[in-house]
């Protein structure tokens, strides 16, 4: 992070609450995310990720706490899905990013459409940025794949790299990978985790979210545990060799561990 | 072979050729086997004129089964929207009154699709049971209102209401219904809302996958509202076109609207699983259930063989749709071939 002066972090949230009635989902969050860092975030299911991201992405807002995304505070009172892009927060999904029976260069476009007057779509400009996207960010070339193909066309692997390339095309300050290898096979996650290479050499910062721990160890810079709502553990790469990673966290899982001090 | 299978599937990115290649076998079955009746342009003139309500409704239905969502009550917004225009035509003599009744007519099916789309989008409801409680309603509201009886609306022939929506231009020797001409713009107009506008693409998200919309930043509760509205417009201006082609106003009026409408756009080839429409699809679609009636009968085939090719001619275009549907033909060419001459190998199909 040498290359600015001031240090700024994409993303940082300062005690972070979520009550669902007198259910708490998330206590006392703090997390600060790097300029061009990628953050694996692990923890069981329950344990308050999707609650999370469900607050950055602007589902729903927390019960307490601050945001601030690239520096500026978020207004957690006005907002919504549309704010967090404009923040630069943008989500890839496991299964729900791309319309399947639509065609590539409306799925670049959804949400954020260039018109022409009255609405109307701007197709031509549209197809020639999805073009774009698709052969210098994403990389698909010669693969038969066009900006005409239907998403229901593409592999796993390729749908979640057309969301990540949209994802960069838009600015993104924080990209947040919400479980994007479930259900595919290997060949198709190597070409996820790839996709998420891009990410770190465009320096963009990335929460990455897996169950797959080979995986997320391989392309984080740093590990976020997360456990009944709270984060129990947060540690760098050198710190840590995944078989220690690993066995932390089955021992986390028996409940043999306490609570590590942060 | 490979020519041909490419020019194959160049045809099949022309939307809704298939329907128009159904309409048109039809068109040509009935000139050789009813040649009276089919080579005059008398029988066409009169399709031109009862069709466009029924193409109204189906366009706008079109909309609403892209977005995964079902109307059911356009036809009660048929006979509202005809009661409203022929009461304030008859109450108020004067020159204003057709517009009037026309701009009301059109607010009232506004107001009712309003209504549909808060129950929907906002309450929760399935929009099947919510626009069948409707349909239910307006009817009886219209019944009530109507007292039950028809409203003749004679003296309306004169009005330039009537001559702009219903009357006759004539295109070289032949007179043409002004309501095929609306029909017509208003396909081609919606054609480009569904294709190239923003509102379009939302309904195609939104009937594909309304999760996937939602955290891509579409206000899917607006968007459904707005479409319900849209569809009760329509359905109101189709009210309009039927009663001021009848001048009569009776309160069943399109209450058998409901299966050819939703006949015509699945001919047409718009999913019911939502998320794809075809406007093109849909306008042929609703010519070829606007022939097929009259069309049997002409070939002086007893009146009772009518259903049976209704069922039949319908049956037939879906399945072309399916199998001409991008990326299919080919296996399906690919297949015969093999049935034909099993010696030769099956080449496997490569998607482009």
């Amino acid at each position: 992070m040498a290359e600015s002066p001031v240090e700024r972090n994409a993303l940082r949230m300062v005690n972070i609450e979520k009550y669902f009635g007198l259910v708490c989902a998330l206590r006392k969050i703090n997390l600060e995310v790097g300029s061009n860092e990628i953050v694996g975030l692990i923890g069981d299911n329950g344990a308050g990720k999707s609650t999370m991201v469900k607050i950055l992405t602007g589902v729903f807002p927390p019960t307490s706490g601050e945001i601030y995304i690239a520096g500026n505070k978020v207004d957690l009172r006005n907002y919504n899905v549309k704010r967090a892009h404009e923040h630069g927060v943008e989500t890839v999904y496991q299964d729900k990013s791309l319309g399947e029976k639509q065609v590539l260069w409306r799925n670049f476009f959804i949400g954020r459409e260039i018109t022409l007057p009255f609405g109307f779509l701007n197709v031509k400009k549209e197809k020639e940025i999805a073009n774009e996207i698709m052969v210098n960010t994403i990389g698909f070339r010669g693969k038969g794949i066009t900006v005409d193909s239907k998403v229901s066309k593409l592999s796993g692997g390729e749908r979640q790299g057309v969301a990540i390339g949209r994802a960069m095309h838009f600015e993104a300050e924080l990209i947040i990978l919400d479980e994007p290898t479930v259900a595919l096979s290997l060949k198709e996650v190597a070409k996820v985790l790839n996709f998420v290479h891009k990410i770190k050499e465009a320096g963009k910062a990335c929460i990455y979210i897996s169950h797959a721990m080979a995986d997320v160890y391989e392309i984080s810079d740093r590990f976020v545990i997360m456990d009944r709502g709270e984060i129990v553990a947060d540690m760098a790469k050198k710190e840590i060799s995944l078989k220690a990673l690993d066995e932390f966290l089955l021992e986390y899982s028996h409940g043999m561990k306490d609570k590590v001090e942060l | 072979m490979k020519k041909g299978t490419s020019l194959l599937k160049f045809l099949t990115r022309i939307e809704g050729l298939p329907v128009a290649a159904v309409l048109a076998v039809l068109y040509g079955v009935l000139i050789i086997v009813a040649p009276r009746v089919f080579t005059g342009f008398r029988i066409y003139m009169s399709f031109l004129q009862t069709v466009p309500p029924v193409l109204v409704c189906a366009l706008g239905l079109t909309l609403v089964i892209t977005a995964g969502e079902i109307d059911l009550s356009f036809p009660a917004i048929v006979a509202l929207s005809g009661f409203i225009f022929a009461w304030v035509f008859k109450k108020f003599d004067a020159p204003w009154a057709p517009w009037a009744g026309f701009i009301l007519a059109l607010a009232c099916g506004a107001l009712v699709g309003y209504i549909n789309g808060l129950l929907v989008a906002k309450i929760g409801v399935p929009s099947i049971m919510a626009t069948l409680a409707a349909q239910f309603f307006w009817y009886g509201a219209t019944i009530l209102l109507a007292n039950g009886l028809q409203l003749n609306i004679k003296d309306v022939t004169t009005s330039i209401v009537h001559t702009i929506f219903v009357g006759r231009i004539n295109i070289g020797q032949v007179p043409v219904p002004m309501q095929a001409i609306w029909a017509l713009g208003l396909a081609i107009f919606l054609w480009f809302i569904l294709n190239r506008h923003k509102f379009g693409e939302e309904i195609m998200f939104i009937g594909d996958n309304a999760n996937v919309a939602r955290v891509m930043g579409i206000d899917v509760v607006a968007t459904r509202i707005k479409l319900f509205t849209v569809m009760g417009v329509i359905a109101a201006f189709a009210g309009l076109l039927l009663t001021l082609e009848i001048n009569v106003f009776f309160p069943t009026q399109g209450s058998g609207f409901l299966l050819p409408t939703m006949a015509a756009v699945f001919i047409g080839g718009t999913s019911i699983a939502g998320g794809l429409g075809s406007i093109t699809g849909t306008f042929f679609g609703a010519y070829i259930i606007g022939s097929l009636e009259a069309g049997v009968v002409a070939t002086t085939i007893s009146g009772y063989w009518v259903q049976l090719i209704e069922g039949i001619v319908m049956g037939a275009s879906v399945v072309l749709n399916i199998i001409i549907e991008e990326g299919h033909i080919a296996t399906t060419f690919n297949r015969i071939r093999h049935w034909v001459r099993p010696d030769q190998p099956n080449t496997k199909y490569e998607g482009n």
